[in-house]
């Protein structure tokens, strides 16, 4: 065991901590903003620091143990200890957990770096620029807690701290109350799927409890998870509908549990409503939090749960089912947005959906994968739309754009990147993790429609091709379409703002070669080149290939000649004849209209459970429950009742005539007397 | 003389509190009323000290010295009251003083 432990571990998510604890304590007690150099220093200090540690440390993983293994573990103390049940505030760094704190930390610098640039552009009053880092570092430390976490508790409060600091930074222009219904919208909805997840946490604490195994601790109950594989739970009277009905599969409900935390975490039909709102954020909020780090947290613990989901396939059929249809409906969706960021945030929402589609396959090594490579490509669109912002003036509308190319040269180049890395385009990084997925689609067959699926992701990856330029043409190409005024103050942005995008544009260019698959590998004579997939195979057990080559390169091609109809269609629609759109767009009519208005789910949501919500709890619970009863009845009723009962009788006794109390006073001692004596 | 006995002092004991007793409920004066209620408790040291000759018990002596100091203070504070009436209200009878009421 001691050759596990590792006390390093604890640096990692501690740095970004201090850090926090520090610049915050200040801003708190000394009420003022330290110097500008030190904010940046210890901002961007603490994530570099914590990258270097998880550098050293998953190297000496990989090369110091051996393969089936590798895992470091570091024991802080013991959190809770109640009868048999233990739980350490203990982290784990496993190949998993190494993947995402590598990516975490490192994305995570680089945005810090970049936001230096992009909080100096910005003017308004409350700009608060430590106290934006204050946050940024808090939420890289909630971050590195939910995938250090060796327990589903610690695990939790990384989740439910990363879910503060997302509301935190939403609305962290606070003075416009839009941006601050947006960061509340964001939680209200993390909590529905929170609630999820700590039911599924309690289910399995306490299935695991009753087979004689009370451990919440992630090692320990995959080693035990054969004790719950034919528990079954019974069902309320109320669900007699369902199939299986008195008695259902522990497994599955727990699953489903969890599950329903990670769709409101990783914005998936229905939960997915908040993270498009969520753009009310600075621009690097929403490319550190809501592109590449916390929304990945979901696929992250369907992973890490996997020794659970591979043995529950009707939760592994929802999780599945949720992703391919998340990612083709919000794919339509981001066909229509003409806000920059909306686009990249339906965008998100469509390749998260992709992600827990490959996890429900059971290939969670695809999933780990394309949550890498999005991480690097969509923080760079993501970064590069702030650096467009920035050089508009805050513009964000892209029908008002256009023409960025010559003005913007290295925001263009390094976006043209990103897109095509989105787009699918082979060599870059999403070819190779979008096809990893959809081939673990096609060979799945164990899951009923797995030809179904495929398609849904092969024409999702159409629309991401279409969407995606459709994007860059309106941006970057043609004629600008902003005010003079604007126009002429058109600017590139500095160097703080430059060197995260051309870093990113790098790893979106050749991240794709970490996993490589191995079919690809073997024509240049490397065996095992899917690194990433040999190297999760031990913790996450991920679906082989069981097709040949040539059929995998087979569908890679046409999932390519998919990707480039999309980059057609958007060159003929956006680039060479413009004139067609218009047309378009009324003959659709109020499909387009539907489309537009993102199939007016929030509208729908308002009607069916906002307002019938609101209206209960004014109706009912404030007006009748509260102001009715605690406030009319208990509180204000006693009162009201004292005061009656004093004003109409017992104020009379109060005759100001002392002699009336002295007789009072006189009999009552003469009672009192009789009492004692009485009897004798 | 000799049939004096500790019944006796009772008795008196119980007329003079009935006499003070009386004087605070009928009298309107407050000094008189006063000098009802120092009635009263001297009443009570003469039971007291009674009773405990007659027992045998010392401690009914020592109560009584307490009441006689207790009274001390009552009639400092008492009278002091009373002089402030006088001197705001100039007079001494209870049924004028009867704001405290609803």
């Amino acid at each position: 065991m001691t050759e596990h432990e590792n006390a390093a571990l604890r640096w990692i998510p501690l740095l970004p901590l201090i850090a926090a604890a520090l610049s915050g304590a200040w801003l708190v007690f000394a009420r003022r903003e330290l110097p500008r150099a030190a904010v940046i220093a210890l901002a961007c200090g603490a994530p570099i620091a914590s990258f270097a540690v998880a550098v050293v440390q998953v190297v000496s993983l990989a090369t110091q143990l051996p393969e089936d293994a590798r895992f470091y573990v570091d024991n802080l103390y013991t959190w809770i200890s109640a009868g048999d049940f233990h739980a350490e505030l203990a982290f784990l760094l496993d190949p998993l957990a190494a993947e995402m704190v590598l990516v975490i930390t490192g994305v995570s610098s680089l945005i810090h770096i970049y936001s230096v640039g992009y909080m100096d552009a910005d003017h308004r009053e409350d700009r608060g620029f430590q106290r934006f880092f204050v946050y940024l570092n808090l939420f890289t430390f909630s971050m590195l807690m939910l995938v250090l976490g060796d327990n589903l508790l610690v695990m939790f409060v990384g989740w439910e701290g990363v879910g503060v600091c997302s509301y935190l930074l939403i609305g962290f222009w606070y003075l416009d109350d839009a941006n601050a219904a947006a960061g509340m919208k964001a939680f209200v909805v993390n909590r529905i799927g929170d609630f999820g997840f700590l039911l599924g946490i309690f289910l399995l604490f306490w299935s695991f409890a009753s087979a004689g195994v009370p451990t919440v601790e992630f090692r320990e109950m995959a080693a035990n998870i054969g004790l719950l594989a034919n528990s079954s739970v019974e069902m309320p009277a109320w669900l007699s509908f369902l199939p299986g009905y008195p008695s259902a599969p522990l497994l599955t409900i727990a699953c489903l549990c969890l599950f329903v935390g990670a769709c409101g975490k990783s914005a998936q039909i229905p939960l997915y409503v908040w993270l498009p709102d969520a753009m009310a954020g600075p621009t690097p909020v929403s490319a550190l939090i809501h592109a590449a780090t916390m929304v990945t947290a979901g696929v992250y613990m369907v992973a890490r749960m996997s020794f659970a989901f591979s043995l529950a396939p009707g939760a592994q059929a929802t999780v599945v089912w949720t992703g391919a249809l998340t990612a083709l409906f919000a794919a339509t969706i981001a066909v229509a947005q003409t806000d920059i960021k909306k686009v990249l945030a339906y965008s998100t929402v469509s390749q998260l959906g992709y992600m827990f589609l490959a996890a429900g396959v059971a290939a969670y090594s695809a999933a780990i994968f394309h949550e890498m490579t999005h991480a690097f490509f969509k923080a760079l669109l993501f970064l590069g739309a702030g650096s467009v912002i920035l050089g508009m003036h805050h513009e964000q509308d892209i029908t008002k754009m256009g023409g960025l190319r010559r003005r913007m040269p290295v925001t263009w180049l390094t976006f043209l990147v990103g897109v095509i890395a989105i787009a699918g385009v082979p060599p870059f990084s999403g070819f190779f993790s979008k096809d990893e997925i959809l081939l673990a689609a096609y060979q799945a067959h164990s899951i009923p429609g797995h030809y179904a699926l495929w398609l849904v992701g092969l024409v999702t990856a159409f629309l991401t091709a279409f969407y995606m330029f459709r994007l860059y043409f309106l941006v970057f190409t043609g004629t600008s379409r902003a005010s003079h005024h604007t126009q002429e103050q058109i600017h590139e942005s500095g160097n703080w703002v430059l060197v995260p995008l051309v870093v990113l544009a790098l790893f979106s260019a050749i991240g794709g070669f970490f996993g490589l698959p191995d079919a690809y590998g073997e024509l240049f004579g490397v065996q095992r080149s899917n690194s990433l997939h040999h190297f999760l195979q031990p913790v996450v057990h991920s679906a082989e290939h069981t097709i040949d080559h040539a059929t995998e390169f087979g569908l890679a091609a046409l999932t390519t000649a998919v990707g480039f109809a999309g980059i057609a269609l958007a060159t003929l629609l956006y680039y060479w004849r413009k004139d067609l759109v218009p047309g378009i767009v009324s003959a659709a009519g109020p499909l387009y209209r539907l489309v537009r208005d993102k199939y007016r789910i929030d509208e729908l949501y308002d009607l069916v459970i906002v307002r019938p919500l609101a209206a209960v709890s004014r109706g009912l619970l404030a007006r009748g429950i509260d102001q009715g009863l605690i406030d009319g009845i208990g509180v204000n009723g006693t009162a009201n009742f004292v005061r009656a009962t004093a004003d109409g009788a017992l104020k009379y006794l109060q005759t100001g005539l002392a002699q009336s109390y002295i007789l009072a006073m006189v009999l009552g001692g003469v009672l009192l007397v009789a009492w004692l004596v009485r009897g004798t | 003389m000799g049939d004096i006995s500790g019944y006796h002092f009772q008795i008196v004991a119980a007329l003079i509190f009935s006499i003070g007793a009386l004087g605070v409920l009928l009298r309107r004066n407050m000094i008189v009323m006063f000098m009802s209620i120092e009635l009263m408790l001297n009443a009570a040291n003469l039971s007291l000290v009674a009773f405990s000759r007659e027992i045998g018990n010392d401690q009914g002596q020592i109560l009584a010295f307490m009441v006689m100091v207790v009274a001390a203070v009552e009639v400092a504070v008492g009278l002091a009251i009373i002089i402030s009436l006088v001197r705001n209200r100039d007079t001494v009878n209870i049924e004028d003083t009867s704001q405290l009421k609803w």
